[in-house]
């Protein structure tokens, strides 16, 4: 009847019934070391301190070491898979309906108490059914959740309601911290204003604006982790992150940095540092406002995308923002995507750009509008918005399009978007991993997303992502993810011009850090040592 | 002097509350969403009911006065409500409240004072230095005008002038990246738990706000100063053959300082403030950082908080101007 899983729904995740770590030597950074204190810094701030109410870098880099969630992403993005981390094992069953999470035992909150199926149940009832006056940002995410039975303390089972591709992935979120659920019952609320948790770092303390501290757990669950006899996490402004790493402030930080940030680095630091880069889940994406004329014309939509040479233009820009990687609507090497060869039979991504602006033209021509004007309404913010705005414009003038261009305010580029107060919207899609559901929100019909900017009306679209979200067969679903993507980039509501390269750059002391390809996992810092 | 102190202190009131009421008005002209900015501006997936409960519960749903008209209806398409923003502001402040951070979700009182130490201390160490460069400087520039110490001073004051102090900042940050490879620990620990921590991480701030403060402070010292040597009774004093230095200590340099005192006292309120881009380039968690995430963010809550805060700093500073120009000048004293 049940399974083991050994293929992940997202496709390129391995999956294991076994928890797999690799305790000792890490390949090239020799034997670990334990202690020290790690300095990083994070350049925003969360609003909050509680994992279900939070979506934002500025929480999980300082306050996920504190929890651990069901499953975890371990290994750098070229070798990423799914394992346990509270859960020792764990199986989906064949029709994908039921997941059976057995627990380690032995696991220990903060505050002493043992970890159980129970805190398990309580933690993600928070999440799909949040009492009254708790935030659930990921409610709508998980509503395929029907049950959760706990036949003992170490066994945690999830009946859907229907299958959904993307569960293993959500098990594996940043954000499903698992809390306890004594003192949920006492005050559902209480994640929001104390940390208790069981992961490796104890919370110290929270200075608002100032920093946030963590110190060992001797208590966590896997004995010869953390290494790190803390970590202190200090609020920052971005231009202070090159300098305070230079300058001896912090050891590292771990969103991204700029290629010129790195390269201001390397060079004050040389052999003092190191620099690990590679693909990002997240993109730059041009959005049409569909209601307005003539955007509402597929012509003109793929004109506008034509006009653009992503592929020549992505050297050039990678040298100067974190604009980089040619790819559809799933990140570059993504085994779901659509590989290279197809995606440049798709208008505005072939390599041939003469003849791609020739044909713009015509298109262009054709729809009525030669000397057409547009107003491309983009965040005020430098990297990498600004160069990939002053991109698109010098691109469409290559064509005879003239563009204004916006540059608003974050809380002011939410009201534009809302309000359909633009023709061309310059946004993004960013998650924390591979995952064509969470990737293809943005493209869905107002009535499927509310997020979705374009104000298309397009049910094949919606009707498509259903169907790759019910597809637990690997096989099936990337033969729907294609066929999505095939669809949604030739009718060109919202197109991405280019994915982002993440580049960390930190002391050479740093080891044991991974990445993932996204800003969001991968830091709980239990591997995380410092030689010195 | 009592009266005179709590007479000021009584038009406080009609001051903040002229301040209150057209902070509250003006941040809701430029318009924003916090609650969209909190949830989705890292591309979150957040249904809008999620949205629109958040909204509710920071009381972002109501309207922002008792009369609220629908946009482009005539006023027969008004409602009038007691349940409006205003009115939870203005009876919060009543009761000294001035309400939660929309961001943080707490008091705003709190998030002020967490910054309060960091402004109030680099404001002062830059008025120290301030006082201690422009007082000597501009006395000599006055008592030695047109000559090379003269010059050598104005050169001095009016670079301080031109130069901004978050340039200066980065100048003394790129300095000591360069020459030490260092840069002081980050993180404001208070002076009284570790003197040497905390000095060796303000004191750069200071230098660069108070260079610009002494150059502000140099050229009023050396031109009042100037226009006192001129005073009839300064000629007086001359005449009569009272010590020169005597002259100048005495008499002149007391009622030169009127002025300077004026512009000292508003810098330093300014500062409080106003260190909105040294405080970054410092990477210090001051009252200009805060004002800066609070706008970026569209925290209407927190930005009234910082502007009524700042508006008292300015009104009792104005007053301790007045108090002191009474100590340096008998005259204002007596009447």
């Amino acid at each position: 009847m049940k399974r083991i899983a050994t293929l992940a729904s997202a496709g390129a995740l391995t999956l294991t019934a076994s928890v797999l770590w690799s305790p000792g030597e890490v390949q090239g950074q020799g034997a670990p070391k334990k202690g020290g204190t790690l300095n990083f810094a994070v350049v925003a701030e969360p609003p909050t301190i509680d994992c279900h109410a939070v979506s934002t870098f500025a929480f999980a880099h300082p306050g996920r070491p504190h929890y651990s969630t069901l499953l975890k992403f371990s290994g750098d993005y070229k070798n990423l898979k799914l394992v346990g981390d509270l859960a020792e094992s764990f199986e989906m069953s064949k029709d994908g309906l039921s997941y059976t999470f057995k627990l380690h035992k032995g696991v220990k909150f903060h505050d002493g108490a043992d970890m159980t199926s129970a805190d398990v149940k309580a933690s993600y009832e928070r999440i799909v059914s949040p009492p009254p006056g708790v935030t659930s940002l990921r409610r709508a995410l998980h509503s395929d959740i029907g049950s959760i039975e706990t036949p003992d303390e170490h066994t945690a089972i999830f009946k859907m309601k229907r299958a959904n591709a993307s569960m293993l992935t959500h098990f594996a979120s940043p954000w499903n911290c698992i809390y306890r659920a004594a003192l949920l019952k006492e005050d559902p609320n209480y994640p929001a204003k104390k940390i208790v948790g069981t992961g490796p770092f104890v919370h110290v303390e929270y200075i608002k604006g100032s920093h946030w501290a963590g110190k060992r757990f001797d208590g966590y669950f896997r004995k010869d982790r953390p290494y790190l006899d803390g970590y202190k996490a200090f609020f920052v402004k971005s231009t202070g992150v090159a300098p305070g790493i230079i300058g001896g402030q912090f050891d590292a930080e771990f969103r991204g940095r700029s290629p010129k940030e790195r390269d201001q680095i390397m060079e004050a630091m040389k052999d003092k540092a190191v620099t690990i880069e590679g693909p990002w889940v997240t993109n730059l994406l041009f959005t049409f406002n569909t209601t307005k004329k003539p955007f509402d014309d597929e012509r003109v939509r793929q004109a506008l995308s034509m006009a653009i040479d992503r592929h020549g233009g992505s050297t050039p820009l990678s040298k100067i923002s974190v604009l980089k990687y040619v790819s559809g609507l799933l990140r570059p090497g993504f085994d779901m995507g659509l590989p290279p060869e197809e995606l440049e039979k798709i208008p505005g991504f072939s390599k041939d750009i003469q003849k791609s602006r020739a044909e713009a033209k015509r298109l262009l021509a054709a729809a009525g509008v030669p000397n057409l004007k547009v107003r491309l309404v983009n965040r005020n913010i430098d990297e990498p918005y600004k160069p990939g705005g002053i991109f698109l414009i010098d691109q469409w003038k290559r064509i005879g399009v003239e563009a204004e261009h916006t540059q608003l305010e974050t809380k002011l580029f939410f009201d534009a978007m809302k309000d359909g107060n633009f023709d061309v919207l310059v946004e993004f899609i960013s998650d924390f991993a591979d995952d064509p559901s969470a990737q293809f929100d943005k493209l869905l019909t107002g009535k499927k997303s509310s997020q979705a900017a374009s104000r298309h009306e397009d049910s094949r679209l919606d009707e498509l992502f259903d169907l790759q979200a019910a597809a637990i067969d690997p096989v099936a679903r990337r033969k729907l993810v294609h066929e999505f993507e095939r669809h949604a980039l030739t009718k060109a509501y919202a197109v991405p011009l280019l994915w982002w390269q993440r580049i960390i750059t930190m002391h050479r002391k740093v080891k044991g850090w991974e990445h993932q390809a996204n800003h969001f996992t991968g830091q709980d810092l239990a591997d995380v040592w410092l030689d010195e | 002097m009592i009266g005179f102190i709590a007479r000021r202190l009584l038009l406080m009131i009609p001051t903040l509350l002229g301040v209150a009421i057209a902070v509250f008005f003006m941040l809701r002209i430029g318009g924003g969403d916090i609650v969209a900015m909190k949830f989705r501006a890292e591309g979150a997936q957040v249904t809008e009911d999620v949205i629109q409960a958040e909204r509710k519960r920071l009381g972002l749903d109501k309207p922002n006065f008792y009369l609220a008209c629908a946009r482009y209806l005539p006023p027969s398409g008004c409602t009038a409500s007691m349940d409006n923003q205003f009115h939870d502001y203005m009876t919060g402040l009543l009761r000294l409240d001035l309400g939660k951070s929309l961001w943080t979700g707490d008091p705003v009182a709190k998030e002020i004072a967490i910054r309060f130490p960091v402004s109030l201390q680099v404001a002062i160490m830059a008025m120290m230095i301030a006082v201690m460069i422009a007082v000597p400087l501009g006395t000599i520039s006055a008592l030695y005008r047109d000559t090379w110490i003269d010059y050598t001073v104005r050169i001095f004051s009016v670079s301080g002038l031109a130069i901004p102090s978050f340039w200066l900042g980065m100048l003394i940050i790129l300095g000591l990246l360069s020459f030490f490879k260092w840069l002081p620990k980050i993180g404001y620990v208070s002076i009284f738990e570790d003197p040497v921590a905390n000095l060796s991480a303000l004191i750069w701030p200071a230098l660069s706000v108070g260079y610009r403060y002494a150059a502000v402070a140099t050229r009023m010292m050396r031109s009042s100063l100037l226009e006192v040597m001129r005073e009839d009774y300064i000629r007086t004093a001359r005449a009569k053959g009272v010590w020169s230095r005597l002259i100048t200590r005495r008499h002149a340099l007391r009622n030169a300082l009127l002025p300077v005192v004026t512009v000292i006292g508003l810098e330093f309120a300014f500062l409080i403030g106003g260190l909105v881009v040294t405080e970054q380039v410092f990477n210090l968690n001051g009252i200009g950082k805060l004002f800066v995430d609070a706008s970026s963010r569209g925290d209407f809550v927190m930005i009234q908080g910082l502007v009524l805060m700042i508006a008292v700093i300015f009104i009792v500073i104005n007053l301790v101007v007045d108090i002191v120009y009474g100590y340096l000048d008998p005259r204002i004293r007596l009447n």
